[in-house]
């Protein structure tokens, strides 16, 4: 990384460092949970898919669903990471009203996955973040506080659901690396299928450690842990009025105390959850319920197998193969969404015209009607017949906007816009030099002045001719005839 | 014939099968003598209308083919029982009443038996005397004022009384052995994964096991073959090929080898104990088996061990008894009161003190020393018995270090309490199977047992064992029926 793109606060005459890593949770991607047969659809009528290992009766006992560990072992390969052919579930114990077992079932020593790797597409280059660890947990019902003045009611339906906690080590330097390894983490998992990413939904969050140190320097500071933070946007929020926190702290002359502290984002700051003294003893021990887990290197194989082209080989594809810039490629495959949209509508069109419409014209309409490209409005059918019209001169860029205008509403043919409408480029030469020779004859004062030296006058011309030809004139054939015309 | 409720389950069941005795017949003689036996507080619920609508049912088209045609069952408390109230002798779950059914009970009732109710145990299955239930101790038939041992009390006592002609209890220390013993009953706890734990109320769960509670070694070969069973609910359940244990059951042990392990002759033990002891040993020989000398030297860590590992798996089993869900709840004015108040009033002294050595054990900055430890020394007990079965088919030890004591003798000395599950607790921690058979009498005439303990897997061996020396022995149970009330 170059200098000046560094992540600093300052103070008077010193500069602060931030040191960042994240525990992120993502939800597998599974039609039942973790040790459960009940759904995991989201937005069900409260306790709707709860079955009675999900609500802890007497005498139940938890069954691995082993769709979830291949869904982890997947995601583990994705973070080029280190898959523990032997791991082991423990019981986190504490007592809360939507944990009904009184444990979360975790793992503790043992994760399914080890260290691995991600990495990021910086302005200024990449970076690689660490991951230390994968481990599959159960989720907790939901407390609800604020619809009975009196009473807290409890919905169990993601009691169980299955977890991925992904734990990067302390790598990341700024509230923009932090937002560019979420999304590179999410769309690595969608690339995979192995969890949706949805952040709305409650499918994917973050505890954010922060701690600061003066630049240059070598050790870590003391670390404050923010829980449970559920947008991009707010963890950035969250890292830097932490940040800002410690730093006054110490440029107070005093100490930070290691805790857990709550992002509030009315008021942008956190406060303290509870302090080191204060935290947990969550008396981890191996399940006795459930054998440790053990994997076959067939298993692994037969997963690696399946792995679909990841986001930083399809983008060096991208770039080796159609001659991407890397900041189109980062683009481009950055969803998988959006790759697939994309190698649809190149199959029978111009790459070149292709990435411009896409990223510039496709993306404008779906960021202003807020729609995720599996919405657009446009189908790659018809954007890949779009850019033909272009490419073999039926239309001309210009118009070419007019008729995708069109095409927004129901997903029309672009031909059939260019028929109905007329719209087709004229590009007959003879045609051309027709108008061109009226333009001239109803501008002969102009054509004395152009020729007297006033070059800035051929645009008018241009614009006459193509007003002439009511816009449908080619650009091409107007310029090179218009040219022979006047300096001949 | 003899008595309807003196005949064993093998009785029983030839009985029905030769249409001599009717499912009615039979349960309603359970009923009635249940109904005059109220002062030994064996029954926490009963099921006493239904079962006899079941067994009119079972009469008016029986199925001859069932291992258990129309036969009434009582079982322990602690397995949980669709529509039928389930407390594992406890206040917390005093009004639960679950809406599924245990694996080993329902392989019971798949095989045409009734239930006839629902029996006293030491809460969550905690106690070596019964007497840590919420709903009052449990007198032993063979004595008035004398504990019927525990945690399986109730189902110990209901077959000496015979409340009921076979039933099932939990051994997760001793639980089935020590009351066996204790009665004068055989008591068999499985292989650890021989049957489901699907359905049981959780005590320590590496340890648990379900088990036969009979009056013969015969009737327990045939329980067993009906309980056994793999379940994928179960996910420490194992699927192996299960016996006919009843079908191959045989005196014939002739070049058996049984081993003697010398730690077990502990410091104090009674002169009665020791020659019960003896007698066991010559009994085997006159069968023709070999004697061999063995050694389990790590057996004198076995009971601080369990004392670790149970109340720590404890501590987190019972962590879902908190008053939100269902079972007992005591009102506050937030949660944590809510849970103080529920879980102070809801579990008893002993469930409080496992729970508190458990959490103990487990917290950070202990773990190390005690509870992973204890985990080491587990493997190493079980290494014991995996050398000495290198040597032996099977080992013979007294099932207890002293018979049946007085209701209230021990309740303020917990730890001589536990010394009661000496010779139990190694074969839970190894994951052993391992049979009580009633072996002799003490200078009271009260029951001893012999224990018999298997390799894994092994429970034809040691049910074959204790079925010939049964036959040497002959022990009578000569219970006077004091309790009996008009």
């Amino acid at each position: 990384m170059s200098k000046n793109s560094e992540y600093l606060i300052e103070r008077e005459n010193k500069q602060y460092e931030v040191i960042i890593g994240l525990e992120v949770h993502a939800q597998v991607t599974s039609e039942s949970k973790l040790f459960s047969q009940s759904s995991t659809k989201f937005g069900a009528e409260p306790n709707t898919q709860v079955s009675l290992v999900d609500a802890a009766f007497p005498g139940m006992l938890p069954v691995i669903n082993e769709f979830c560990i291949e869904q982890a072992i997947k995601t583990g390969i994705g973070l080029k990471a280190k898959i523990n052919k032997k791991s082991v579930f423990d019981r986190k114990n504490y007592f809360y009203a939507d944990l009904p077992q009184g444990y979360q079932i975790s793992q503790y020593k043992y994760p399914i996955v080890g260290e691995g790797k991600v990495i990021l597409d910086m302005p200024n280059g990449q970076k690689e973040i660490g991951i230390e660890r994968l481990h599959l947990e159960q989720d907790a019902g939901k407390s609800i506080h604020d619809i009975d003045p009196n009473n807290t009611l409890v919905d169990l339906n993601r009691s169980g659901v299955a977890l991925m906690e992904i734990v990067s080590k302390p790598d990341l330097r700024s509230p923009d690396e932090v937002n560019v390894y979420i999304k590179k983490l999410r769309s690595i998992m969608r690339y995979l299928g192995t969890c949706d990413g949805n952040m709305q939904e409650g499918s994917l969050r973050a505890d954010v450690n922060v701690s600061v140190r003066l630049k240059g320097e070598t050790e870590f500071g003391t670390r404050c842990e923010i829980k449970n933070v559920n947008s991009i946007k707010f963890m950035q929020m969250a890292i830097i009025s932490e940040a800002n926190r410690q730093i006054d702290l110490l440029e107070e002359g005093k100490e930070i105390d290691q805790e857990t502290r709550l992002f509030d984002t009315k008021r942008n700051e956190t406060r303290s959850m509870r302090s080191k003294e204060d935290a947990h003893d969550y008396r981890y021990f191996p399940d006795p319920d459930l054998l440790p887990l053990e994997i076959s290197q067939e298993l692994i194989e037969k997963i690696k197998s399946d792995i679909p082209e990841l986001p930083d080989e399809k983008k060096k594809r991208f770039i080796d193969k159609f001659n991407l810039s890397p900041y189109e490629a980062t683009i481009l495959v950055s969803d998988i969404e959006t790759s697939n949209f994309f190698e649809e509508v190149i199959k029978n069109s111009d790459v070149k015209l292709a990435t411009n419409w896409i990223t510039g014209e496709l993306f404008a309409v779906l960021n202003e009607k807020n729609l995720e490209i599996s919405q657009s409005p446009v189908s790659a059918k018809n954007l890949s017949k779009l850019i033909n019209l272009i490419k073999d001169g039926t239309i001309s860029g210009k118009i070419a906007k007019t008729v995708f205008e069109q095409m927004i509403d129901g997903d029309q043919d672009p031909l059939t816009i260019v028929k109905e409408k007329g719209l087709k480029q004229e590009s007959d030469p003879k045609a051309i030099e027709e108008l061109i020779n009226k333009v001239i004859e109803n501008n002969s004062d102009k054509v004395a002045e152009y020729k007297s030296g006033k070059d800035k006058l051929f645009g008018f011309f241009v614009g006459q001719a193509m007003k002439e030809s009511k816009g449908k004139g080619n650009p091409q054939l107007i310029n090179k005839i218009l040219k022979e015309k006047l300096n001949g | 014939m003899s008595d309807i409720t003196s005949q064993s389950l093998f009785e029983l069941t030839s009985n029905i099968k030769e249409k001599k005795l009717s499912s009615e017949e039979i349960t309603k003689a359970f009923i009635n003598r249940a109904e005059k036996s109220k002062k030994l507080n064996i029954y926490v619920t009963d099921n006493f209308e239904k079962a006899i609508d079941q067994s009119k049912k079972f009469d008016s088209n029986p199925n001859l083919d069932f291992k258990l045609p129309g036969i009434p069952i009582a079982v322990k408390d602690l397995f949980c029982t669709n529509g039928v109230r389930t407390t594992a002798g406890s206040k917390i779950l005093n009004n639960f009443v679950p809406t599924y059914e245990s694996t080993v009970t329902q392989n019971l009732w798949s095989q045409g038996a009734i239930l006839l109710g629902k029996l006293n145990c030491d809460e969550f299955a905690m106690g070596s005397s019964n007497e840590t239930s919420f709903f009052g101790n449990v007198q032993n038939p063979v004595g008035e004022n004398l504990v019927p041992g525990g945690s399986s009390g109730g189902s110990s006592a209901a077959v000496a009384a015979n409340l009921t002609p076979v039933t099932i209890g939990t051994d997760t220390g001793g639980s089935i052995r020590q009351p066996a013993s204790f009665t004068g009953t055989v008591g068999l706890k499985p292989t650890y994964g021989s049957c489901s734990r699907y359905g049981i109320v959780a005590f320590a769960s590496s340890l648990d096991q379900a088990g036969p509670m009979t009056k013969n070694v015969r009737d327990c070969s045939m329980l067993l073959e009906v309980i056994s069973s793999f379940d994928q609910k179960d996910s420490t359940s194992i699927d192996y090929k299960r016996n006919y244990y009843s079908r191959e059951l045989s005196k014939d042990i002739k070049g058996k080898k049984i081993g003697i392990p010398k730690e077990y002759r502990v410091d104090n033990m009674p002169d009665e104990i020791e020659q019960l002891w003896k007698n066991g040993i010559s009994y085997a020989k006159d069968c023709g088996a070999e004697i061999i000398d063995i050694s389990l030297p790590h057996t004198n860590y076995a009971l601080p061990t369990y004392y670790i590992v149970a109340p720590a798996e404890a501590s987190s089993n019972l962590a879902r008894y908190d008053g939100v869900k269902y079972g007992f709840r005591s009102p506050g004015q937030n949660l944590i009161e809510m849970y103080e108040k529920t879980r102070s009033e809801g579990f008893g002294d002993e469930v409080k003190r496992r729970i508190m050595i458990g959490t103990y054990v487990l917290s950070s900055g202990y773990y190390d020393a005690y509870y992973l430890k204890a985990q080491k020394v587990r493997q190493l007990i079980k290494k014991d018995f995996d050398d000495a079965f290198s040597k032996v088919d099977a080992i013979l030890t007294p099932s207890t270090p002293s018979s049946a004591f007085k209701i209230g003798e021990k309740t303020n000395d917990p730890v001589s309490m536990y010394l009661n599950d000496i010779f139990t607790v190694p074969i839970n921690l190894a994951g052993l199977p391992g049979i009580s058979i009633p072996a002799g009498k003490d200078k009271n005439n009260y029951p001893l047992g012999l224990q018999v303990i298997g390799k894994p897997f092994d429970e034809q061996n040691i049910l074959n064992i204790s079925y010939a020396l049964e036959d040497k022995i002959n022990f009578k149970n000569d219970i006077s029926d004091w309790w009996l009330s008009e």
